[in-house]
């Protein structure tokens, strides 16, 4: 608890405070239910994209819970399989384009104005309309189950043939995956040139938080692969309804191809739901450990990397169906080397935590486990990478093992560690230290016993997408149905602690309630104002912070 | 990057809380599910597409009329100025990305699938053994016969028409800068004039292959990737003919000074992506 921020803040804190009360545009504030429809602020489409995103969590978690009891023990129990194929595609797709990449753009959205001292962000009428693209989709997605024919069931990648057979279900996923992605478009452009234009004096690129790093390199990646990915939706639909043979070899075309349009925009996807992850965990354990991030420079540079080797690596997804060994070769080592960059961020935290005087709250107990099961997640990522062992285990439970660490214990805790650390910026309370704490070790145990398993049910040769298994696979699977219900239950816990933090709390929260905190989002009072740094921070506030942070 | 050199809008420009976004969302919305609902043969689609359109329509003057006061009205700062055209670059680069689908599948098809498929190898011996490599005509096994459009016919006039639009376009924006604006005028009437004769050679050309040369959709892999290359390369034509016809529009209500003008800057880089596409287009679709 510093008081030092309290003596700084009329700096601009007088500013900000009054600036509530009277209106410098000219217009005036919305009410009600237009106060969101309508939002311009910031801080209000910040909101509707963490509130947005929690929600598809939900949504896709318990599809995650209809394939883990029909997985309970052998036989089919619950589903036809038509529908549990719908379930698993359903699934991935809310939990990529639904849940963890709308969270990010919402954490984006709230604190980039307010760590990069601007006043909004920098098109904030398409602001609003990135995230309001958001619910059409997901409602698109919904409608598709109650077409004829039920929703789409070729799994999230859309692979044709199959993807070419389904009916209307399969048109509602490409214009849902349509309208996802310009909404993301929409949503990069806006951080990019928000990060790139709108910083306070002083704050020159290499001075700026790390989460606006890897936010802005995101949002690149972003920018270059959604079309791309819109493309092949595209090209699918004219296969499917204007008879062109994009994906059919009887034209001339090739399944394939879908698969290496698709992937060239799915590696470099799952950086993007990794990279913030990375900016956040940058941002926590710096906090606790009260010491600056070791290697500011050497985690752009490392960041920088990452993106441009994801562009260079999509055929590891494809070892199985087929290359010339040139290419396996050039897609294994590429993606090997993408390790290294991995890696000197993964020392650098521990580097910044190594003397550190460090603190156990509940954003540093995510930030922590982060580190630990997403290297785990990594590793396994490194094993998958080696050609020949890959064709053994593509298509198995060893690779949803091996995503679910990168995205449950990555991108989610990552997430999670996210909204305790600064929702006490948001609401103007303390949360509960002992309830995060209860939810933190829960969700890691629980995390642990349902996908733990999977590496063993993978290397034994379990296929991945599938409704029914041999009896010797019974006990792991119970036990990661097990695992998988009392996740989702801790879930409950966290929402629970998140109302009760609205409502008050465990007390007020003052303006910056971490000790090793300096970044500029803790200059303003707690609850942030609806607007702060409508003129810039001055110099020596900026200044001030970056000194802290060796900057 | 102007942080770095200290431009600073005192009170950088942030707009009212606005209708538009939902309604376009609404409107895409209708867009989508029709277009699904007619593609499946249900026959509100056809309804449902009608109104989505509309309401995009409402919502492009509404935004744009939107955009257009504000901007007259000088709350434009030069920050404000800068975001703008960081996000245009940014949308065109997306573009860029957007047509780079197109292309992979071309280069991958021409390079990879064709190739493969008429190779003497177990999947064209068991298969299609029947099969021979072939671009443009016939590309692909079971591929009815067709004719490939010629490059040096209407494609190339277009080429020169679509270059020229690039020319004249440029001399409207000396004009502008050099605050000539019957020049300007001029300039702008012309690009829209051959950016219009564009359109309309490229409606014939399609009319003519569909029903004479029997080139369709289904063509192979050469119809599949010339219909969706030049189809979407049209598409953009027309965009970026509307956005020049507003500008035209504005023009003759006397909007943009020699200072004050990034709309018309947009336009005119959209108008020169657009034709640079076209000229990658002539080289790989019509070309080679
Ligand atoms: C929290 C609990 C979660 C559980 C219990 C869970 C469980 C599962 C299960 C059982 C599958 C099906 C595997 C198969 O049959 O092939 C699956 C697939 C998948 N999950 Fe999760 N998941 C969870 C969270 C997430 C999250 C947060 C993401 C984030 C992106 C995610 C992304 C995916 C993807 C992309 C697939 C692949 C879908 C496909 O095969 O097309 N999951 N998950
Ligand atoms: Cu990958």
């Amino acid at each position: 608890m510093t008081a030092a921020t309290e003596t700084l803040n009329p700096i601009q804190g007088g500013h900000a405070d009054e600036a509530h009360g009277h209106d410098d545009h000219g217009h005036h504030a919305s009410t009600g239910w237009r106060r969101w429809v309508y939002a311009t602020n910031h801080k209000d489409i910040g909101t509707l994209y963490l509130w947005f995103a929690f929600t598809m969590f939900i949504v896709g978690g318990l599809m995650a819970l209809g394939i883990r009891a029909e997985l309970f023990t052998p036989g089919l129990q619950f589903w036809q399989p038509e529908f549990f194929n719908q379930l698993t595609t359903l699934h991935g797709i809310i939990m990529v384009f639904g849940a963890i990449m709308p969270a990010f753009t919402g954490l984006a959205n709230w604190m980039l104005p307010l760590m990069l001292g601007a006043p909004d962000m920098a098109f904030a009428r398409m602001n609003n309309w990135s995230f309001w693209l958001l619910p059409p989709s997901a409602l698109l997605l919904v409608i598709s189950l109650f077409v004829p024919g039920g929703a789409a069931a070729g799994g999230w990648t859309l692979y044709p043939p199959l993807s070419l057979q389904f009916g209307m279900g399969m048109d509602l996923a490409i214009f849902s995956v349509h309208l996802l992605g310009l909404s993301s478009i929409m949503g990069s452009i806006n951080i990019v040139v928000t990060v790139l234009n709108m910083r306070a004096p002083g704050m020159t690129l290499m001075r700026m938080p790390m989460f606006a790093w890897t936010s802005l390199v995101t949002a690149y990646l972003l920018i270059a692969v959604a079309p791309v990915l819109a493309g092949a939706v595209t090209m699918l639909l004219t296969d499917r309804h204007f008879g062109t043979h994009f994906f059919k070899a009887v034209g001339g075309g090739d399944p394939v191809l879908f698969q290496h349009i698709f992937w060239f925009f799915g590696h470099p996807e799952v950086y993007i739901m990794a990279l913030p992850a990375f900016g956040i965990v940058s941002q926590i354990i710096p906090a606790f450990a009260r010491k600056p991030l070791f290697g500011y420079h050497s985690m752009v540079y490392a960041t920088a990397s990452i993106a441009i080797l994801s562009f260079m690596v999509w055929a590891h997804h494809m070892f199985s169906v087929g290359m010339p060994a040139t290419a396996q070769l050039f897609f294994m080592f590429m993606t090997m080397l993408i390790a290294v960059p991995t890696g000197v961020k993964v020392f650098n935290w521990i580097a910044t935590m190594w003397q550190g005087s460090m603190s156990f709250e509940t954003p540093m107990l995510f930030a922590v486990g982060f580190v630990c099961l997403f290297t785990v997640g990594g590793f396994s990522g490194l094993v998958l990478s080696i050609a020949p062992v890959d064709t053994q285990m593509h298509d198995t439970y060893y690779v949803v093992a091996h995503f679910h660490y990168v995205l449950v214990a990555g991108a989610l805790f990552s997430l999670f560690g996210a909204v305790y650390y600064w929702l006490p910026k948001w609401t103007g309370y303390m949360y509960s230290e002992r309830m995060g704490k209860f939810h933190f070790w829960w969700s890691m145990i629980w995390f642990n016993v349902t996908f733990f398993p999977m590496h063993f049910l993978g290397l034994a040769g379990m296929p991945r997408r599938i409704p029914d298994y041999p009896l010797q696979f019974t006990d792991f699977n119970t036990l990661a149905s097990v695992g998988a219900f009392c996740f989702g239950l801790g879930q409950l816990i966290f929402l629970y602690n998140v109302i009760h933090t609205i409502r008050g709390g465990v007390g007020k929260a003052p303006a910056n309630p971490w000790e090793g905190s300096h970044t500029l989002e803790w200059e303003v009072p707690s609850p942030a104002p609806h607007h702060t740094w409508e003129t810039p921070p001055a110099r020596e506030v900026v200044e001030k912070g970056l000194k802290e942070q060796l900057l | 990057m102007n942080v770095e050199n200290g431009v600073h809008d005192p009170h950088y420009f942030v707009p009212a809380p606005s209708r538009w976004p939902i309604v376009g969302s609404s409107g895409l919305f209708c867009l989508a599910l029709g277009a699904a609902f007619a593609m499946n043969s249900v026959s509100a689609g056809k309804w449902l597409l009608l109104a989505g359109a509309a309401i995009i329509i409402w919502m492009l003057f509404g935004w744009f009329g939107d955009v257009i006061r504000e901007s007259t009205h000088g709350q434009y700062g030069k920050q404000v100025d800068y975001s703008f055209r960081w996000g245009m670059s940014w949308f065109i680069f997306s573009e860029v990305m957007f047509f780079g689908a197109f292309f992979g599948a071309l280069f991958y098809m021409r390079v990879i699938t064709v190739p493969e498929l008429g190779f003497d190898s177990t999947t064209h011996d068991l298969l299609w053994s029947g099969f021979k490599e072939a671009w443009p005509v016939a590309t692909g096994p079971k591929v009815d016969a067709y004719h490939a459009m010629a490059p040096w016919g209407l494609p190339a006039i277009n080429t020169a028409l679509l270059l020229t639009s690039g020319v004249t376009l440029t001399w409207a924006h000396w004009g502008l800068v050099e605050n000539q604006r019957g020049h300007l005028k001029i300039g702008l009437a012309l690009t829209l004039l051959l950016g219009a004769t564009f359109l309309g050679l490229q409606a014939y050309e399609y009319h003519h292959a569909w029903t004479e040369m029997q080139l369709t959709l289904a063509s192979g892999a050469y119809g599949a990737t010339f219909y969706m290359l030049t189809g979407f390369h049209g598409m953009h034509v027309l965009v970026g003919a509307i956005m020049l016809a507003t500008m035209l529009g504005r023009v003759l209500r006397g909007h943009f000074d020699k200072e004050h003008h990034f709309a018309f800057e947009a336009a005119a880089w959209y108008w020169h992506f657009v034709d640079v596409v076209w000229l990658i287009l002539f080289v790989f679709v019509y070309c080679i």
